[in-house]
């Protein structure tokens, strides 16, 4: 009976309660984060190893400044100046002072110390939260002295990755085809070169025209068009030995060879029968087999991430339109209805978007747009650019652009670009010669 | 007899079944090695211990003396009181310790801390406290305003202001000025779930007593490590912010604070 009284009362108790006041925050600022990328430590003994092996004075700032240099580059990161730095390395190397690292607006500091140690080099870094004055990420990497540049790459995608929620893409490399001489006659080698343009290699010496070089998804083969007397080959060139090899001649007008996700086969187009098809070739076996089948020209296909579907352009409509079906060439479906014409279709390594080249009124564009045709994004515009290929991590585009004057003012130029997915952040790549084509490789560090 | 083997045989496979599944590292995947350049990862716990280089000292008590100068030009000394109940307990024990030590030295560990929040102890030198509300906007000084009037209409009336939310002006003075404090990590998977519920207790000025994640275990999950990278950037929004700008009034309502931060707008816009 007591009990239900005392129950009773508890109801009939006026409790003063304040319900939690929530506020939903939808929005934020796509300003780049503050860095504070500091110079990496190195003692005086390190040092002169080093200077003695590479030629470089002081190897922890050169690291830093690949680091600095790719986070600017990426427009999500911006590096704070040096000289507003109130701690020297050495003391950043170990317990960083987040005061004085808050004082300067820095968010996020990037510290570590060079070492060389039986003939390698190492290299320690972490990553600090400057406004929770916590370790965010701490790893050390050891390697030949000669792989210094990677290392900066890879600290960078280590920071990129922790800061940001996806993979980097700056331990990568381009292959793209370098051009000299006149339009008439014009001069085409096959080249590769880190991400950022350095350690840039000639493969082959320019007798032949080359064109449409792709990377393998190991990034050890490189799968490229041809033409030996005038005659279209595929050729598979292996990147570290140099040995190239004819996968084979193929009648009539033959595009774009790419490989396929498991690197097993190779997809293309070519001309047979007096119409060109999507056909694949098994690299053990040698199987040549036609995937479409349409009297109108189908070319430049490219599988989906996980092999099952493939996207490519066709003219059955009418106009250059693109287009997505099975990998056995069933359920073919048109995905592009915009005005224009809609050409180099490449699929996302994320899986997500369709990248795609456009000609509308006599101009070129770079787009995106969902696998299923949806969202069309058109990213950059000028007087001649195409054939756009995804970073790893499908956040950024590369493509080659024409433009009619060089930096002299005469002649025409090609040079390699790179967009954001946003459509902010278009920068020019910097090569030595002109450059068309380009592919970019998957993380070599995978 | 037969009830006793029966009895052993289901033990039996109780036991069977609770060993398979507490070995998990059986259905992990081996980890892959990179083929080039060799990655091993450092104990952050051992690291983080590291005492200051003899080299380094020098240079901090440099830096320290330049700024016990400024400090002492610009600051009056009240503020180091002010300043103790300010800080952020840190999560790390380790930095917690490395505090006490710094402390235990002279002022000007003490000063150093002070130089870092000048300018915002300045400011409320300059203004009250009750009045930074109405330095926001105009439309926040009308707010107030009425807030206060009701107070002196009646004891009902002025339960009834408590009891509620924040006004549409006050909840938009607060949103704007997280908007501008919250960069949102731009590689989230705009697919998922990308909702950061954050529990704030906030002390009378705005700044920060605690803060909470509210769906913490989320971030240990397989598969949401971009939570995590989501969640820290919420954090670090709040932070940057502080003191935040909440009502000159009706602490009581608003001394506890959720936070819901959802990307996926920003993200799929």
């Amino acid at each position: 009976m007591l009990f239900r009284y005392l129950f009773i009362l508890l109801i009939l108790i006026p409790l003063k309660a304040f319900a939690l006041i929530e506020v939903d925050i939808t929005r934020g600022n796509l300003s780049p984060l503050p860095v504070a990328v500091s110079p990496l430590s190195i003692d005086e003994e390190s040092k002169k190893n080093f200077n003695k092996i590479l030629k470089k004075k002081d190897l922890g700032s050169e690291i830093s400044a690949i680091v600095e240099n790719n986070l600017r580059q990426s427009g999500l990161f911006n590096p704070l100046n040096k000289n507003a730095f109130l701690q020297e390395p050495d003391i950043a190397n170990l317990k960083p002072r987040f005061e004085d690292w808050n004082l300067i607006k820095a968010q996020a500091l990037i510290t570590g110390k060079v070492t060389f140690i039986d003939e390698k080099l190492r290299v320690e870094f972490r990553l600090w939260d400057v406004l929770a004055g916590k370790e965010m990420m701490a790893l050390a990497f050891t390697t030949v002295p000669s792989n210094w540049r990677r290392v900066g790459h890879i600290i960078t995608d280590k920071v990129y990755e922790r800061l940001t929620g996806e993979s980097g893409y700056f331990d990568t490399r381009i292959i793209y085809v370098a051009e000299e001489g006149p339009k008439t006659n014009r001069i085409k080698k096959l080249a590769i070169m880190d991400q950022d343009g350095f350690n840039n290699k000639y493969l082959t010496l320019g007798n032949e025209l080359v064109l449409t070089p792709r990377f393998s998804p190991t990034n050890q083969m490189v799968t490229y068009l041809s033409y030996f007397r005038n005659l279209p080959r595929v050729y598979l060139l292996d990147i570290e030995t140099g040995l190239q090899e004819v996968v084979g001649d193929f009648p009539g007008m033959t595009f774009a060879p790419r490989f396929s996700p498991d690197g097993k086969k190779i997809i293309m187009s070519f001309a047979k029968d007096g119409k060109s098809d999507i056909y694949t070739m098994d690299l053990e076996n040698r199987i040549v087999e036609r995937i479409s089948n349409h009297p109108s020209i189908d070319t430049s296909p490219s599988y989906s991430p996980d092999g099952k579907y493939i996207t490519f352009n066709s003219d059955r409509s009418g106009h250059q339109q693109i287009y997505v079906m099975n990998n056995n060439g069933k359920n073919v479906k048109r995905i592009s209805f915009g005005n224009g014409l809609y050409g180099t279709p490449v699929w996302s390594p994320r899986g997500d978007l369709i990248a795609f080249t456009k000609l509308h009124k006599g101009k070129f564009y770079i787009g995106v747009m969902r696998t299923d045709g949806t969202g069309e994004r058109l990213l950059t515009e000028n007087f001649y650019q195409e054939a756009p290929s995804w970073s790893p991590n499908g956040r950024v585009l590369i493509f080659y652009r024409e433009t009619k004057t060089n930096s002299k003012g005469e002649g025409f130029s090609a040079k390699l670009w790179s967009i954001d997915l946003t459509g902010y952040n278009e920068k020019m790549v910097e090569t030595a010669t002109d450059a068309s084509d380009p592919s970019w490789s998957s993380l070599l560090n995978n | 007899m037969d009830r006793n083997i029966f009895i052993s045989f289901g033990l039996h496979t109780l036991l069977v079944i609770i060993t398979a599944m507490s070995l998990p590292f059986l259905s992990k995947k081996p980890i892959d090695l990179p083929p080039i350049v060799s990655v091993e990862l450092i104990q952050i716990t051992d690291k983080t211990n590291i005492p200051f280089a003899p080299k380094a000292k020098k240079t901090i008590e440099k830096i320290k003396e330049k700024e016990k100068k400024l400090v002492s030009e610009q600051a009056p000394p009240k503020i180091v009181k002010k300043e103790k109940q300010d800080a952020i307990p840190l999560p790390d024990e380790n930095i917690k310790d490395i505090k006490e030590i710094k402390e235990e030295k002279q002022n000007p560990e003490k000063i150093d801390t002070e130089i870092k929040q000048v300018s915002e102890f300045e400011k409320k030198d300059l203004f009250d406290t009750n009045s930074i509300a109405a330095l926001i906007d105009k439309s926040k000084v009308e707010s107030a305003e009425t807030d206060k009037k009701q107070d002196k209409i009646t004891q009902d009336q002025n339960k009834s202001i408590d009891s509620g939310g924040l006004s549409l002006s006050e909840e938009d003075a607060l949103k704007a000025q997280i908007f501008g404090c919250w960069s949102i990590p731009l590689g989230l998977p705009y697919n998922e779930n990308l909702l950061v519920r954050i529990k704030l207790q906030l002390k009378p000025d705005g700044s920060i007593m605690k803060s909470e994640i509210i769906d913490h275990a989320r971030m240990n999950k397989p598969g949401q490590g971009f939570y995590k990278v989501l969640a820290e950037s919420a954090l670090r929004a709040v932070k940057l912010c502080q003191p935040l700008r909440v009502p000159s009034t009706g602490y009581e309502r608003w001394k506890e604070l959720q936070l819901n931060f959802d990307a996926r707008e920003m993200l799929e816009g």
